[in-house]
Protein backbone atom coordinates (compact mmCIF):
# COMPACT_ATOMS: atom_id res chain seq x y z
CA UNK A 1 0.00 0.00 0.00
CA UNK A 2 1.40 3.37 -0.95
CA UNK A 3 1.93 6.18 1.52
CA UNK A 4 -0.97 8.14 0.08
CA UNK A 5 -3.47 5.26 0.34
CA UNK A 6 -2.38 4.61 3.91
CA UNK A 7 -3.02 8.19 4.89
CA UNK A 8 -6.34 8.17 3.11
CA UNK A 9 -7.35 5.05 4.98
CA UNK A 10 -6.34 6.48 8.32
CA UNK A 11 -7.88 9.88 7.87
CA UNK A 12 -10.83 9.00 5.62
CA UNK A 13 -13.86 10.97 6.73
CA UNK A 14 -15.97 7.93 7.56
CA UNK A 15 -13.29 5.95 9.37
CA UNK A 16 -12.60 6.19 13.05
CA UNK A 17 -9.17 6.70 14.56
CA UNK A 18 -7.97 4.48 17.35
CA UNK A 19 -8.81 7.17 19.94
CA UNK A 20 -12.33 7.53 18.64
CA UNK A 21 -12.88 3.78 18.70
CA UNK A 22 -11.82 3.80 22.35
CA UNK A 23 -14.36 6.49 23.18
CA UNK A 24 -17.04 4.47 21.36
CA UNK A 25 -16.23 1.43 23.47
CA UNK A 26 -16.45 3.47 26.63
CA UNK A 27 -19.83 4.86 25.53
CA UNK A 28 -20.98 1.29 24.90
CA UNK A 29 -21.53 1.83 21.19
CA UNK A 30 -20.92 -0.85 18.62
CA UNK A 31 -17.83 -0.93 16.52
CA UNK A 32 -18.11 0.05 12.91
CA UNK A 33 -19.89 3.32 13.48
CA UNK A 34 -18.80 5.98 11.10
CA UNK A 35 -17.18 9.28 12.05
CA UNK A 36 -20.22 11.14 10.77
CA UNK A 37 -22.55 9.12 12.99
CA UNK A 38 -20.15 9.60 15.91
CA UNK A 39 -20.14 13.35 15.50
CA UNK A 40 -23.94 13.40 15.27
CA UNK A 41 -24.23 11.41 18.45
CA UNK A 42 -21.76 13.57 20.31
CA UNK A 43 -23.37 16.84 19.24
CA UNK A 44 -26.94 15.76 19.99
CA UNK A 45 -25.78 14.49 23.37
CA UNK A 46 -24.19 17.80 24.26
CA UNK A 47 -27.19 19.73 23.00
CA UNK A 48 -29.54 17.79 25.28
CA UNK A 49 -27.23 18.37 28.22
CA UNK A 50 -27.32 22.08 27.39
CA UNK A 51 -31.08 22.13 26.89
CA UNK A 52 -31.89 20.10 29.98
CA UNK A 53 -31.50 23.15 32.22
CA UNK A 54 -34.33 24.82 30.35
CA UNK A 55 -36.67 21.90 30.88
CA UNK A 56 -36.76 22.77 34.56
CA UNK A 57 -36.45 26.56 34.27
CA UNK A 58 -39.43 28.86 34.85
CA UNK A 59 -38.82 30.23 31.40
CA UNK A 60 -39.75 26.86 29.94
CA UNK A 61 -42.70 26.37 32.28
CA UNK A 62 -44.29 29.65 31.25
CA UNK A 63 -45.67 28.87 27.87
CA UNK A 64 -46.03 31.59 25.28
CA UNK A 65 -49.77 31.95 25.82
CA UNK A 66 -49.20 33.05 29.42
CA UNK A 67 -47.05 35.97 28.33
CA UNK A 68 -48.58 39.37 27.71
CA UNK A 69 -49.65 39.86 24.12
CA UNK A 70 -47.22 42.69 23.36
CA UNK A 71 -43.82 42.02 24.78
CA UNK A 72 -42.17 45.01 23.18
CA UNK A 73 -42.44 48.16 25.22
CA UNK A 74 -42.32 51.33 23.21
CA UNK A 75 -40.69 54.02 25.28
CA UNK A 76 -41.77 57.59 24.62
CA UNK A 77 -43.50 56.74 21.41
CA UNK A 78 -43.85 59.36 18.72
CA UNK A 79 -46.11 59.23 15.69
CA UNK A 80 -44.61 60.52 12.48
CA UNK A 81 -46.01 60.71 8.98
CA UNK A 82 -42.88 60.20 6.97
CA UNK A 83 -42.85 61.05 3.28
CA UNK A 84 -40.02 59.06 1.71
CA UNK A 85 -39.46 58.87 -2.04
CA UNK A 86 -42.97 60.21 -2.71
CA UNK A 87 -44.70 57.71 -0.46
CA UNK A 88 -46.30 58.64 2.82
CA UNK A 89 -45.69 56.20 5.68
CA UNK A 90 -47.38 56.64 9.04
CA UNK A 91 -45.02 55.31 11.71
CA UNK A 92 -45.00 54.87 15.46
CA UNK A 93 -41.45 55.05 16.77
CA UNK A 94 -39.38 55.26 19.92
CA UNK A 95 -38.48 58.95 20.20
CA UNK A 96 -34.78 58.06 20.01
CA UNK A 97 -35.01 56.59 16.51
CA UNK A 98 -32.79 58.36 14.00
CA UNK A 99 -33.96 58.96 10.47
CA UNK A 100 -31.23 56.55 9.37
CA UNK A 101 -32.52 53.69 11.54
CA UNK A 102 -36.07 54.49 10.49
CA UNK A 103 -35.17 54.15 6.82
CA UNK A 104 -33.17 50.97 7.29
CA UNK A 105 -35.03 49.13 10.06
CA UNK A 106 -38.62 50.31 9.68
CA UNK A 107 -38.93 50.97 5.95
CA UNK A 108 -36.40 48.41 4.65
CA UNK A 109 -34.70 51.12 2.61
CA UNK A 110 -31.19 49.82 3.17
CA UNK A 111 -29.58 51.82 0.36
CA UNK A 112 -28.74 54.49 2.92
CA UNK A 113 -25.72 53.24 4.85
CA UNK A 114 -24.68 53.48 8.48
CA UNK A 115 -21.00 54.34 8.54
CA UNK A 116 -19.86 56.04 11.74
CA UNK A 117 -23.34 56.94 13.09
CA UNK A 118 -21.74 60.10 14.55
CA UNK A 119 -21.79 62.63 11.70
CA UNK A 120 -18.18 62.10 10.73
CA UNK A 121 -18.35 60.16 7.47
CA UNK A 122 -21.34 61.17 5.33
CA UNK A 123 -22.38 57.61 4.35
CA UNK A 124 -25.91 58.26 5.64
CA UNK A 125 -26.48 61.40 3.54
CA UNK A 126 -30.06 61.79 2.30
CA UNK A 127 -32.02 64.70 0.89
CA UNK A 128 -34.50 66.41 3.19
CA UNK A 129 -36.62 68.92 1.28
CA UNK A 130 -33.93 68.75 -1.41
CA UNK A 131 -31.08 69.64 0.97
CA UNK A 132 -28.38 67.14 1.86
CA UNK A 133 -28.40 66.18 5.51
CA UNK A 134 -27.05 63.45 7.74
CA UNK A 135 -29.75 60.95 8.62
CA UNK A 136 -27.73 59.55 11.54
CA UNK A 137 -27.98 62.81 13.51
CA UNK A 138 -31.56 63.57 12.47
CA UNK A 139 -34.34 62.32 14.72
CA UNK A 140 -37.19 60.83 12.72
CA UNK A 141 -39.53 62.75 15.03
CA UNK A 142 -38.34 66.02 13.45
CA UNK A 143 -39.20 64.87 9.92
CA UNK A 144 -42.99 65.27 9.94
CA UNK A 145 -44.08 67.16 6.80
CA UNK A 146 -40.62 66.85 5.26
CA UNK A 147 -39.90 65.43 1.84
CA UNK A 148 -37.20 62.77 2.14
CA UNK A 149 -35.33 61.37 -0.84
CA UNK A 150 -32.96 58.43 -0.49
CA UNK A 151 -30.77 56.73 -3.07
CA UNK A 152 -33.74 54.46 -3.86
CA UNK A 153 -35.76 57.49 -4.92
CA UNK A 154 -33.29 59.02 -7.36
CA UNK A 155 -33.87 56.73 -10.33
CA UNK A 156 -36.70 57.37 -12.76
CA UNK A 157 -38.28 53.92 -12.78
CA UNK A 158 -35.58 51.61 -14.06
CA UNK A 159 -33.57 54.46 -15.51
CA UNK A 160 -30.75 55.47 -13.14
CA UNK A 161 -30.33 59.12 -12.32
CA UNK A 162 -27.62 60.92 -14.34
CA UNK A 163 -25.34 61.00 -11.30
CA UNK A 164 -25.77 57.25 -10.72
CA UNK A 165 -24.84 56.62 -14.36
CA UNK A 166 -21.80 58.87 -14.12
CA UNK A 167 -20.60 57.06 -10.99
CA UNK A 168 -20.89 53.77 -12.88
CA UNK A 169 -19.11 55.11 -15.92
CA UNK A 170 -16.22 56.65 -13.98
CA UNK A 171 -15.89 53.89 -11.37
CA UNK A 172 -16.79 56.33 -8.63
CA UNK A 173 -16.53 53.61 -6.00
CA UNK A 174 -14.58 50.58 -4.97
CA UNK A 175 -16.29 48.78 -2.09
CA UNK A 176 -19.42 50.86 -2.62
CA UNK A 177 -20.30 51.50 1.01
CA UNK A 178 -20.04 55.30 0.85
CA UNK A 179 -21.55 55.47 -2.64
CA UNK A 180 -25.20 56.14 -1.85
CA UNK A 181 -24.11 59.01 0.39
CA UNK A 182 -21.69 60.29 -2.24
CA UNK A 183 -24.41 60.26 -4.90
CA UNK A 184 -27.04 61.95 -2.73
CA UNK A 185 -24.48 64.57 -1.75
CA UNK A 186 -23.49 65.11 -5.38
CA UNK A 187 -27.10 65.52 -6.48
CA UNK A 188 -27.64 68.19 -3.82
CA UNK A 189 -24.37 69.89 -4.71
CA UNK A 190 -25.55 70.33 -8.32
CA UNK A 191 -28.43 72.42 -6.97
CA UNK A 192 -26.17 74.37 -4.62
CA UNK A 193 -23.93 75.29 -7.55
CA UNK A 194 -26.97 76.35 -9.58
CA UNK A 195 -28.09 78.58 -6.70
CA UNK A 196 -24.64 80.14 -6.50
CA UNK A 197 -23.83 79.01 -2.97
CA UNK A 198 -20.30 79.74 -1.77
CA UNK A 199 -17.72 77.50 -0.09
CA UNK A 200 -14.65 78.18 2.07
CA UNK A 201 -12.43 78.21 -1.04
CA UNK A 202 -14.64 80.66 -2.94
CA UNK A 203 -12.44 83.54 -4.09
CA UNK A 204 -14.73 86.48 -3.39
CA UNK A 205 -17.74 86.05 -1.13
CA UNK A 206 -19.22 89.35 -2.21
CA UNK A 207 -19.44 88.35 -5.86
CA UNK A 208 -22.76 86.56 -6.12
CA UNK A 209 -23.50 84.59 -9.28
CA UNK A 210 -25.80 81.72 -10.06
CA UNK A 211 -25.08 78.64 -12.22
CA UNK A 212 -21.52 78.28 -10.95
CA UNK A 213 -19.04 76.15 -12.86
CA UNK A 214 -17.15 74.53 -10.01
CA UNK A 215 -13.40 73.94 -10.22
CA UNK A 216 -11.90 70.67 -8.99
CA UNK A 217 -10.75 72.46 -5.85
CA UNK A 218 -14.30 73.66 -5.23
CA UNK A 219 -15.77 70.18 -5.83
CA UNK A 220 -13.30 68.59 -3.41
CA UNK A 221 -14.01 71.15 -0.69
CA UNK A 222 -17.76 70.88 -1.13
CA UNK A 223 -17.71 67.07 -1.18
CA UNK A 224 -15.43 66.81 1.87
CA UNK A 225 -18.35 65.66 4.00
CA UNK A 226 -18.35 62.29 2.24
CA UNK A 227 -15.38 60.19 3.21
CA UNK A 228 -14.34 57.32 0.91
CA UNK A 229 -12.10 54.88 2.70
CA UNK A 230 -11.11 53.21 -0.58
CA UNK A 231 -9.89 56.60 -1.77
CA UNK A 232 -11.54 56.80 -5.18
CA UNK A 233 -11.88 60.56 -4.88
CA UNK A 234 -10.40 61.21 -8.34
CA UNK A 235 -13.13 59.15 -9.95
CA UNK A 236 -15.86 60.68 -7.82
CA UNK A 237 -14.78 64.18 -8.83
CA UNK A 238 -14.74 63.01 -12.45
CA UNK A 239 -18.25 61.61 -12.19
CA UNK A 240 -19.52 64.80 -10.60
CA UNK A 241 -17.85 66.94 -13.26
CA UNK A 242 -19.47 64.95 -16.04
CA UNK A 243 -22.99 65.69 -14.80
CA UNK A 244 -22.08 69.21 -13.68
CA UNK A 245 -20.66 70.21 -17.07
CA UNK A 246 -22.96 68.08 -19.20
CA UNK A 247 -19.91 66.98 -21.23
CA UNK A 248 -18.04 63.71 -21.41
CA UNK A 249 -15.23 64.05 -18.92
CA UNK A 250 -11.90 62.33 -19.33
CA UNK A 251 -9.65 61.59 -16.37
CA UNK A 252 -7.54 64.69 -15.86
CA UNK A 253 -4.98 63.38 -13.38
CA UNK A 254 -1.57 62.03 -14.25
CA UNK A 255 1.20 60.33 -12.33
CA UNK A 256 3.58 62.65 -10.50
CA UNK A 257 7.02 62.98 -12.05
CA UNK A 258 10.16 62.20 -10.05
CA UNK A 259 10.83 65.93 -9.89
CA UNK A 260 7.37 66.63 -8.42
CA UNK A 261 7.72 63.81 -5.89
CA UNK A 262 11.06 65.21 -4.76
CA UNK A 263 9.59 68.68 -4.46
CA UNK A 264 6.64 67.41 -2.43
CA UNK A 265 8.94 65.52 -0.06
CA UNK A 266 11.09 68.58 0.56
CA UNK A 267 8.27 71.06 0.96
CA UNK B 1 -29.07 56.39 24.03
CA UNK B 2 -31.13 56.96 27.15
CA UNK B 3 -34.88 57.38 26.72
CA UNK B 4 -36.31 60.88 26.50
CA UNK B 5 -39.64 62.54 25.94
CA UNK B 6 -39.90 64.37 22.64
CA UNK B 7 -41.74 67.68 22.85
CA UNK B 8 -42.52 69.41 19.60
CA UNK B 9 -43.09 73.02 20.63
CA UNK B 10 -45.61 74.81 18.44
CA UNK B 11 -44.49 78.27 19.50
CA UNK B 12 -41.95 80.05 21.68
CA UNK B 13 -44.27 80.23 24.68
CA UNK B 14 -44.76 76.46 24.62
CA UNK B 15 -41.02 75.86 24.33
CA UNK B 16 -40.18 78.21 27.20
CA UNK B 17 -42.94 76.72 29.34
CA UNK B 18 -41.68 73.18 28.72
CA UNK B 19 -38.11 74.20 29.55
CA UNK B 20 -39.06 75.95 32.77
CA UNK B 21 -41.00 72.93 34.02
CA UNK B 22 -38.16 70.42 33.54
CA UNK B 23 -34.61 71.20 34.64
CA UNK B 24 -33.35 68.14 32.80
CA UNK B 25 -34.83 69.15 29.44
CA UNK B 26 -32.71 70.31 26.52
CA UNK B 27 -33.65 72.45 23.53
CA UNK B 28 -33.06 70.61 20.25
CA UNK B 29 -31.86 72.68 17.30
CA UNK B 30 -30.18 70.93 14.38
CA UNK B 31 -29.00 68.16 16.68
CA UNK B 32 -25.58 67.87 15.02
CA UNK B 33 -23.80 68.07 18.38
CA UNK B 34 -26.49 67.18 20.92
CA UNK B 35 -27.67 63.93 19.32
CA UNK B 36 -24.07 62.79 18.95
CA UNK B 37 -23.35 63.58 22.61
CA UNK B 38 -26.49 61.67 23.63
CA UNK B 39 -25.34 58.64 21.64
CA UNK B 40 -22.02 58.88 23.49
CA UNK B 41 -23.90 59.12 26.82
CA UNK B 42 -22.20 62.44 27.54
CA UNK B 43 -25.45 64.43 27.47
CA UNK B 44 -28.35 62.80 29.31
CA UNK B 45 -31.49 64.92 28.99
CA UNK B 46 -34.80 63.20 29.73
CA UNK B 47 -36.70 65.57 27.45
CA UNK B 48 -35.91 67.23 24.13
CA UNK B 49 -37.84 70.35 23.20
CA UNK B 50 -37.68 70.82 19.46
CA UNK B 51 -37.09 74.51 18.68
CA UNK B 52 -35.49 74.44 15.21
CA UNK B 53 -38.88 74.92 13.60
CA UNK B 54 -39.75 78.01 15.65
CA UNK B 55 -40.18 81.17 13.66
CA UNK B 56 -36.72 82.76 14.06
CA UNK B 57 -35.53 82.00 10.56
CA UNK B 58 -35.14 85.39 8.98
CA UNK B 59 -32.40 87.91 8.50
CA UNK B 60 -33.74 91.37 9.28
CA UNK B 61 -32.41 94.93 9.66
CA UNK B 62 -31.81 96.12 13.21
CA UNK B 63 -31.77 99.55 14.84
CA UNK B 64 -27.95 99.76 14.78
CA UNK B 65 -27.83 99.78 11.01
CA UNK B 66 -26.81 96.13 11.02
CA UNK B 67 -28.56 92.83 10.48
CA UNK B 68 -30.08 90.36 12.91
CA UNK B 69 -29.71 86.64 12.26
CA UNK B 70 -32.60 84.45 13.33
CA UNK B 71 -31.57 81.97 16.01
CA UNK B 72 -33.18 79.02 14.20
CA UNK B 73 -31.94 79.85 10.70
CA UNK B 74 -29.48 77.19 9.59
CA UNK B 75 -25.79 77.87 9.01
CA UNK B 76 -25.91 77.30 5.21
CA UNK B 77 -28.74 79.73 4.65
CA UNK B 78 -27.09 82.31 6.89
CA UNK B 79 -23.65 82.08 5.29
CA UNK B 80 -25.13 82.17 1.77
CA UNK B 81 -27.64 84.93 2.36
CA UNK B 82 -27.05 87.72 -0.14
CA UNK B 83 -26.84 90.43 2.54
CA UNK B 84 -24.45 88.46 4.73
CA UNK B 85 -22.14 87.67 1.81
CA UNK B 86 -22.21 91.31 0.71
CA UNK B 87 -21.85 93.08 4.06
CA UNK B 88 -20.37 90.47 6.41
CA UNK B 89 -18.23 88.26 4.14
CA UNK B 90 -15.95 87.49 7.11
CA UNK B 91 -18.90 85.74 8.76
CA UNK B 92 -19.75 83.80 5.57
CA UNK B 93 -16.16 82.68 5.17
CA UNK B 94 -15.84 81.54 8.79
CA UNK B 95 -19.16 79.69 8.73
CA UNK B 96 -18.34 77.93 5.47
CA UNK B 97 -15.00 76.74 6.85
CA UNK B 98 -16.91 74.78 9.47
CA UNK B 99 -18.05 71.16 9.19
CA UNK B 100 -19.58 70.16 5.83
CA UNK B 101 -22.46 70.99 3.53
CA UNK B 102 -24.64 68.36 5.20
CA UNK B 103 -23.96 69.57 8.75
CA UNK B 104 -24.30 73.24 7.88
CA UNK B 105 -27.72 72.49 6.38
CA UNK B 106 -28.78 71.13 9.76
CA UNK B 107 -27.01 73.29 12.36
CA UNK B 108 -28.88 76.34 13.63
CA UNK B 109 -27.25 79.69 14.47
CA UNK B 110 -28.27 79.47 18.11
CA UNK B 111 -27.02 75.90 18.32
CA UNK B 112 -23.68 76.87 16.81
CA UNK B 113 -23.06 79.14 19.80
CA UNK B 114 -23.95 76.35 22.20
CA UNK B 115 -21.94 73.51 20.71
CA UNK B 116 -19.70 71.84 23.22
CA UNK B 117 -15.97 71.20 23.23
CA UNK B 118 -14.51 68.32 21.23
CA UNK B 119 -11.95 67.58 23.96
CA UNK B 120 -11.50 63.79 23.80
CA UNK B 121 -11.64 63.53 27.62
CA UNK B 122 -15.06 65.20 27.55
CA UNK B 123 -16.30 62.64 25.01
CA UNK B 124 -14.86 59.51 26.62
CA UNK B 125 -17.05 58.63 29.60
CA UNK B 126 -14.40 56.38 31.17
CA UNK B 127 -12.07 59.37 31.53
CA UNK B 128 -12.08 62.08 34.17
CA UNK B 129 -13.57 65.39 33.03
CA UNK B 130 -14.78 68.29 35.17
CA UNK B 131 -16.89 69.59 32.33
CA UNK B 132 -18.79 66.33 31.95
CA UNK B 133 -18.87 65.28 35.62
CA UNK B 134 -17.84 68.12 37.96
CA UNK B 135 -15.30 67.07 40.53
CA UNK B 136 -13.76 64.16 38.59
CA UNK B 137 -10.66 66.11 37.56
CA UNK B 138 -9.20 67.11 34.20
CA UNK B 139 -7.69 64.34 32.13
CA UNK B 140 -6.21 66.68 29.57
CA UNK B 141 -4.15 69.04 31.70
CA UNK B 142 -1.46 66.40 32.22
CA UNK B 143 -2.61 64.14 29.38
CA UNK B 144 -2.91 64.52 25.63
CA UNK B 145 -3.38 68.25 25.26
CA UNK B 146 -2.10 69.11 21.79
CA UNK B 147 -5.57 70.39 20.81
CA UNK B 148 -6.18 72.39 23.97
CA UNK B 149 -6.15 75.96 25.27
CA UNK B 150 -3.24 78.35 25.52
CA UNK B 151 -5.32 81.24 26.93
CA UNK B 152 -7.63 81.55 29.92
CA UNK B 153 -7.61 77.94 31.05
CA UNK B 154 -7.85 76.85 34.67
CA UNK B 155 -6.56 73.90 36.67
CA UNK B 156 -10.03 72.42 36.25
CA UNK B 157 -10.36 72.63 32.46
CA UNK B 158 -8.16 73.27 29.43
CA UNK B 159 -10.79 72.63 26.74
CA UNK B 160 -11.39 74.92 23.74
CA UNK B 161 -14.59 76.17 22.13
CA UNK B 162 -14.91 74.52 18.70
CA UNK B 163 -16.96 77.06 16.72
CA UNK B 164 -15.72 78.99 13.68
CA UNK B 165 -18.82 81.14 13.38
CA UNK B 166 -18.29 82.43 16.93
CA UNK B 167 -14.74 83.54 16.14
CA UNK B 168 -16.03 85.77 13.36
CA UNK B 169 -18.86 87.04 15.58
CA UNK B 170 -16.29 87.98 18.24
CA UNK B 171 -14.20 89.86 15.67
CA UNK B 172 -17.26 91.64 14.27
CA UNK B 173 -18.65 92.44 17.74
CA UNK B 174 -22.13 90.87 17.81
CA UNK B 175 -24.79 90.74 20.51
CA UNK B 176 -26.92 87.74 21.40
CA UNK B 177 -30.65 88.10 22.00
CA UNK B 178 -32.09 85.59 24.47
CA UNK B 179 -35.58 84.91 25.77
CA UNK B 180 -36.16 83.94 29.39
CA UNK B 181 -38.96 81.52 30.38
CA UNK B 182 -40.61 84.43 32.23
CA UNK B 183 -41.13 86.04 28.82
CA UNK B 184 -38.49 88.77 29.08
CA UNK B 185 -35.72 89.31 26.53
CA UNK B 186 -32.16 90.47 27.08
CA UNK B 187 -29.14 91.28 24.95
CA UNK B 188 -25.73 89.85 25.79
CA UNK B 189 -22.46 91.23 24.40
CA UNK B 190 -20.86 88.47 22.38
CA UNK B 191 -17.68 88.49 24.45
CA UNK B 192 -19.79 88.02 27.61
CA UNK B 193 -21.88 85.22 26.18
CA UNK B 194 -19.31 82.44 26.59
CA UNK B 195 -17.27 82.14 29.75
CA UNK B 196 -13.85 80.96 30.87
CA UNK B 197 -13.80 77.64 32.75
CA UNK B 198 -12.65 78.87 36.18
CA UNK B 199 -13.83 76.35 38.77
CA UNK B 200 -17.12 75.69 36.98
CA UNK B 201 -16.12 74.28 33.60
CA UNK B 202 -19.47 72.51 33.27
CA UNK B 203 -20.90 75.89 32.33
CA UNK B 204 -19.92 76.92 28.78
CA UNK B 205 -21.96 80.11 28.64
CA UNK B 206 -23.67 82.65 30.84
CA UNK B 207 -27.14 81.58 29.70
CA UNK B 208 -29.62 81.13 32.55
CA UNK B 209 -31.60 77.89 32.87
CA UNK B 210 -34.35 77.74 30.26
CA UNK B 211 -33.12 80.74 28.25
CA UNK B 212 -33.44 80.43 24.47
CA UNK B 213 -31.29 82.16 21.83
CA UNK B 214 -33.65 83.87 19.41
CA UNK B 215 -31.30 86.12 17.45
CA UNK B 216 -27.77 87.38 16.83
CA UNK B 217 -27.46 91.12 16.29
CA UNK B 218 -24.63 92.30 14.06
CA UNK B 219 -23.39 95.91 14.23
CA UNK B 220 -23.22 98.19 11.20
CA UNK B 221 -20.85 96.44 8.76
CA UNK B 222 -17.35 97.92 8.53
CA UNK B 223 -15.21 94.95 7.51
CA UNK B 224 -16.89 94.11 4.22
CA UNK B 225 -13.92 95.05 2.01
CA UNK B 226 -11.01 93.60 3.98
CA UNK B 227 -11.67 90.26 5.59
CA UNK B 228 -10.12 86.85 5.98
CA UNK B 229 -10.81 83.76 8.03
CA UNK B 230 -7.75 81.57 8.31
CA UNK B 231 -8.29 78.07 9.61
CA UNK B 232 -5.28 75.84 10.33
CA UNK B 233 -6.20 72.19 10.74
CA UNK B 234 -4.88 68.67 10.46
CA UNK B 235 -6.56 68.11 7.10
CA UNK B 236 -7.66 70.76 4.65
CA UNK B 237 -11.40 70.31 5.15
CA UNK B 238 -13.92 68.76 7.59
CA UNK B 239 -11.78 69.17 10.70
CA UNK B 240 -11.78 71.41 13.73
CA UNK B 241 -9.25 74.22 13.93
CA UNK B 242 -5.92 73.82 15.66
CA UNK B 243 -5.79 77.59 15.44
CA UNK B 244 -8.02 79.95 13.50
CA UNK B 245 -8.01 83.71 13.02
CA UNK B 246 -10.85 86.00 11.96
CA UNK B 247 -9.46 89.28 10.68
CA UNK B 248 -11.44 92.32 9.53
CA UNK B 249 -9.88 95.68 8.67
CA UNK B 250 -11.47 99.03 7.98
CA UNK B 251 -9.03 101.04 5.90
CA UNK B 252 -9.49 104.69 5.06
CA UNK B 253 -6.92 106.86 3.32
CA UNK B 254 -4.42 104.02 3.40
CA UNK B 255 -4.63 103.73 7.20
CA UNK B 256 -6.34 101.19 9.46
CA UNK B 257 -9.20 102.95 11.19
CA UNK B 258 -10.55 99.86 12.93
CA UNK B 259 -9.52 96.23 13.27
CA UNK B 260 -11.59 93.24 14.28
CA UNK B 261 -9.49 90.28 15.37
CA UNK B 262 -10.32 87.03 17.15
CA UNK B 263 -8.90 83.54 17.46
CA UNK B 264 -10.41 80.09 17.65
CA UNK B 265 -8.96 76.85 18.97
CA UNK B 266 -7.02 78.63 21.71
CA UNK B 267 -9.43 79.15 24.62
CA UNK B 268 -12.64 78.05 26.34
CA UNK B 269 -14.37 80.85 24.43
CA UNK B 270 -13.82 82.67 21.13
CA UNK B 271 -10.72 84.72 21.96
CA UNK B 272 -11.03 88.38 21.01
CA UNK B 273 -7.62 90.03 20.59
CA UNK B 274 -8.49 93.40 22.08
CA UNK B 275 -4.92 94.61 22.58
CA UNK B 276 -3.96 93.81 19.01
CA UNK B 277 -7.15 95.44 17.70
CA UNK B 278 -6.39 98.64 19.62
CA UNK B 279 -2.78 98.61 18.51
CA UNK B 280 -3.70 98.38 14.84
CA UNK B 281 -6.18 101.27 14.89
CA UNK B 282 -4.47 104.32 13.39
CA UNK B 283 -1.54 102.30 12.01
CA UNK B 284 -0.46 101.60 8.47
CA UNK B 285 -1.42 98.16 7.18
CA UNK B 286 2.05 96.69 6.76
CA UNK B 287 4.05 93.61 7.72
CA UNK B 288 5.82 95.28 10.66
CA UNK B 289 2.57 96.41 12.27
CA UNK B 290 0.91 93.06 11.67
CA UNK B 291 3.86 91.33 13.35
CA UNK B 292 3.80 93.72 16.28
CA UNK B 293 0.06 93.07 16.68
CA UNK B 294 0.64 89.31 16.65
CA UNK B 295 3.31 89.62 19.37
CA UNK B 296 0.90 91.63 21.50
CA UNK B 297 -1.83 89.07 20.93
CA UNK B 298 0.37 86.19 22.06
CA UNK B 299 1.87 87.95 25.09
CA UNK B 300 -0.32 86.23 27.60
CA UNK B 301 -0.25 82.77 26.06
CA UNK B 302 0.32 79.98 28.61
CA UNK B 303 0.78 76.83 26.55
CA UNK B 304 0.52 73.33 27.98
CA UNK B 305 3.00 70.51 27.51
CA UNK B 306 1.55 69.35 24.20
CA UNK B 307 0.48 72.58 22.54
CA UNK B 308 3.50 74.87 22.65
CA UNK B 309 3.38 74.89 18.86
CA UNK B 310 0.18 76.94 19.02
CA UNK B 311 2.06 80.07 20.13
CA UNK B 312 4.23 80.29 17.03
CA UNK B 313 1.41 78.99 14.82
CA UNK B 314 -0.88 81.62 16.33
CA UNK B 315 1.53 84.48 15.59
CA UNK B 316 2.07 83.41 12.00
CA UNK B 317 -1.66 82.84 11.51
CA UNK B 318 -2.50 86.35 12.74
CA UNK B 319 0.05 87.92 10.38
CA UNK B 320 -1.17 85.77 7.50
CA UNK B 321 -4.86 86.51 8.10
CA UNK B 322 -4.24 90.26 8.41
CA UNK B 323 -2.11 90.26 5.27
CA UNK B 324 -4.73 88.38 3.26
CA UNK B 325 -7.48 90.63 4.60
CA UNK B 326 -5.53 93.73 3.63
CA UNK B 327 -4.48 92.49 0.19
CA UNK B 328 -7.98 91.50 -0.79
CA UNK B 329 -9.10 93.73 -3.61
CA UNK B 330 -11.94 95.86 -2.33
Amino acid sequence: MGELEKRKKNTGSDNLTEDEKKIFDQLGLKNGASRRKFLKLVSSASLSVYASSYATSPLFANTAKDLPHHQRVMLNEVKVNLRVNDRLKPLTLDSRTSLLDTLREHLALTGTKKGCDHGQCGACTVLVDGKRKLSCLTLAATCEDREITTIEGLADGNEPNAMQQAFLKHDGFQCGYCTSGQICSSVALLEEAKNGEASYVTEDFRKIETNLRLSEEEIRERMSGNICRCGVYNNIVQAFKEVHSGNDEMPSWEFATKEQMKKAKNS
Amino acid sequence: MRPFTYTGAKNTAEALQAASSNANAHYLGGGTNLIDLMKEDVERPDELIEVASLDYKKITSNENGGLTLGGMLNNSETANHRDIRTHYPLLSMAMLSAATGQLRNMATNGGNLLQRTRCPYFYETSMPCNKRVPGTGCGAIKGMNALHAIFGWSEDCVAVHPSDMCVALAAIGAKVEVRHPNGSSRMVEFTDFHRLPGDRPEKDSNLLPGELITGIHLPKPIFSAHYYYLKVRERSSYAFALVSVAAGLQIQGGMITKAGLAMGGVAHKPWKLVQAENYLAGKMPNQANFEAASELAMNEARPLEGNKYKVEMGKKSIVSALTQAYERKA
